[in-house]
């Protein structure tokens, strides 16, 4: 319960941000200063500001609502065509549909996101909305086994039996007998893949593949402190905290909800 | 066992066929066309045709991927559109940093995890369990560039220790070579180690809570006894599947560490060649990486099944 308490407290300090960067944010994260370049955290700008005088705490509060939108979306694509595609093979299970998901799955599985994420860059372009599809792409197998390997056993169960003698086919069992079940598995794995995704964005953001200017987002944020390392480490500093701790806090609050779902593995993990 | 590997063989066979189909339809059949980015846009159509032809962009889609397939397994990868070089050759360069790289990151990942992993598992619920998993838990949670470049700041800027960045070559001697590899090998190494110390720790917890480990208790050996004779052979096996899974995973986290410290490895080739719209050499080094992942996973599998004969009954 404790991690679930601290991982939840975490996740909704930067979702906070997120929400209120769009109503308000200490300084406008767009508008150059030079005057006030690469100053270290005072009173007027907590966080210091970058080299092109930008207050640091304004871009990390704008950077979040980016990680979280690309990470929530990427999660949303994995969802909603793995779920189904999960559903599919455990309804056919052992037929030549099962055995395709199941094989196209490892396919994608083979290729390290990363090197999707590249390849759609490559060929379309680095954009926010080219590394949603990319992480997304990634999630799809992800969330397509777990579903599969959980509508499994439940398929086995004597009230899923009822239903069929009922005479409901395989669609309408699967929407309202199995999919219910295996919504705490979901969630419990949609913030881990939540975690992931916000460290993917920020690794492609990194390299240029993310979002782009004027876009803030915390890997490009630290790209750009790269080079003034050594004579501005606070620019370096906060959006690496801002990644570290929002993906500590998802984490946790992962294993929590998962403790919390079921009580038979708390004894096992911790 | 035979037949086993045979039916592996052949699915090994098929996924590197439809990886290769993948890769080649996503990169030739999409949009941008390298001869008229590379002339740039006041080039004359009989140039940019002429140059078409040089390149091998004129015939269908079906002989362009049998070309380009058929070239793979002779070990041809073509040649770069911008530097006018073959492929594989840039490759062979690039591999001697990026492989190293990635062997060096996946033992230093293991020296680390296993010690720690065995450690916090047989001391369960003490402070030195508490301080291992509070550590891997942060560790799972740094993104590794920004860990990297707080290294940088530390052992390179402040205390001189390590160069910055960029790679001495292998001519400058084994140790030098490899002190330019360590940063950026730990930076690699941090979050796998960290899952891989949890992955250990979890899998023997559960081994150690068998039967067959009371009856080696009941026996008469000590708890450490049990532990090392009969309990982490058996804890091993997700462990394993791990660490093939993290090769890929360390691959590719190359690519992002190699731009960290200017390291002149495959990950700087795949970006240099992006934005030169060099689609023959991305499309190449993805193909190896997608070739090498899959050849370790299938590795894995096949070590399983010597490991554990009930394996092999499985697909």
């Amino acid at each position: 319960m404790r991690n679930l308490w601290l991982g939840g407290v975490l996740t909704a300090i930067f979702a906070g941000m997120a929400v209120l960067s769009f109503l308000w944010t200490p300084y406008d994260p767009t508008v150059l200063d030079i005057a006030n370049k690469i100053k270290t955290p005072s009173t007027a700008h907590p966080l210091g500001t970058d080299h092109f005088g930008r207050d640091i705490l304004s871009m990390i509060m704008v950077g979040a609502r980016t990680s979280i939108a690309v990470a929530l979306v990427a999660v949303g694509i994995g969802m909603g065509l793995g779920v189904p595609l999960g559903l599919t093979a455990a309804a056919r299970k052992g037929g030549l549909l099962d055995e395709l998901i199941m094989r196209g799955n490892d396919l994608v599985f083979a290729f390290p996101s990363l090197l999707i994420a590249i390849m759609i860059t490559a060929v379309f372009g680095a954009s926010a909305v080219n590394a949603i599809i990319a992480i997304g792409i990634f999630n799809i197998p992800v969330f397509a086994r777990l579903t599969r390997s959980g509508a499994l056993s439940l398929w086995t169960r004597d009230y899923v039996m009822a239903a069929r003698v009922a005479g409901k086919g395989a669609t309408r069992i699967s929407v309202e007998h199995i999919l219910p079940n295996v919504t705490n598995l979901l969630i419990v794995q949609g913030t881990i893949q939540f975690s992931l995704g916000i460290l993917a964005e920020a690794g492609l953001s990194y390299v240029g593949l993310g979002a782009q200017p004027p876009t803030a987002s915390w890997g490009r944020m630290l790209a750009d402190s790269q080079t003034m390392i050594s004579f501005a480490p606070h620019m370096a500093l906060f959006p690496g905290l801002a990644i570290l701790l929002t993906v500590l806090g998802l984490n946790l609050m992962g294993d929590g909800l998962r403790d919390m779902f079921d009580p038979k593995l708390r004894r096992a993990r911790s | 066992m035979l037949h086993y590997l045979l039916k592996r063989l052949l699915s090994l066979a098929v996924s590197l066929v439809v990886a290769s189909l993948v890769i080649f339809l996503a990169l030739e059949v999409v949009p941008g066309d390298p001869a008229a980015y590379m002339l740039g846009i006041n080039a004359q159509e009989d140039t940019l045709a002429a140059l078409r032809e040089e390149l091998g962009l004129n015939g269908s889609v079906v002989e362009r991927y049998l070309s380009w397939a058929g070239g793979l397994l002779q070990g041809d990868f073509g040649t770069s559109y911008t530097y006018r070089t073959p492929v594989a050759e840039m490759i062979g360069e690039r591999l001697w940093i990026s492989l190293p790289l990635a062997l060096y990151a996946l033992t230093l990942s293991t020296l680390i995890a296993f010690p720690a992993g065995i450690w916090a598992a047989s001391k369960r619920g003490s402070p030195v369990d508490v301080t291992v998993m509070g550590v891997t838990q942060l560790g799972v949670a740094i993104p590794n560039f920004w860990f990297a470049m707080l290294m940088v700041l530390v052992f390179a800027i402040n205390l001189r220790w390590f160069s910055a960045g960029g790679f001495v070559g292998w001519d400058a001697g084994f140790l030098l070579a490899m002190k330019s590899l360590t940063l950026p090998a730990i930076a690699l190494a941090l979050p796998q180690a960290s899952i891989l110390a949890r992955v250990m720790r979890s899998s023997l917890l559960d081994t150690l809570s068998e039967d067959f480990i009371r009856t080696a208790r009941a026996k008469g050996l000590s708890k450490r006894q049990a532990l090392w004779r009969h309990a982490l052979r058996n804890a091993l096996i997700p462990v394993l599947t791990i660490i093939g899974l993290q090769f890929s995973f360390l691959l590719a986290g190359a690519i992002i560490i190699e731009n960290v410290f200017f390291l002149p490895g495959l990950g700087r080739l795949v970006f240099q060649s992006i934005s030169a719209r060099d689609l023959i050499v991305v499309e190449s080094v993805v193909m190896l990486l997608v070739f090498a992942v899959i050849v370790v996973n299938f590795l894995v599998d096949l070590a399983y099944a010597i490991v554990d004969p009930r394996l092999r009954g499985r697909r």
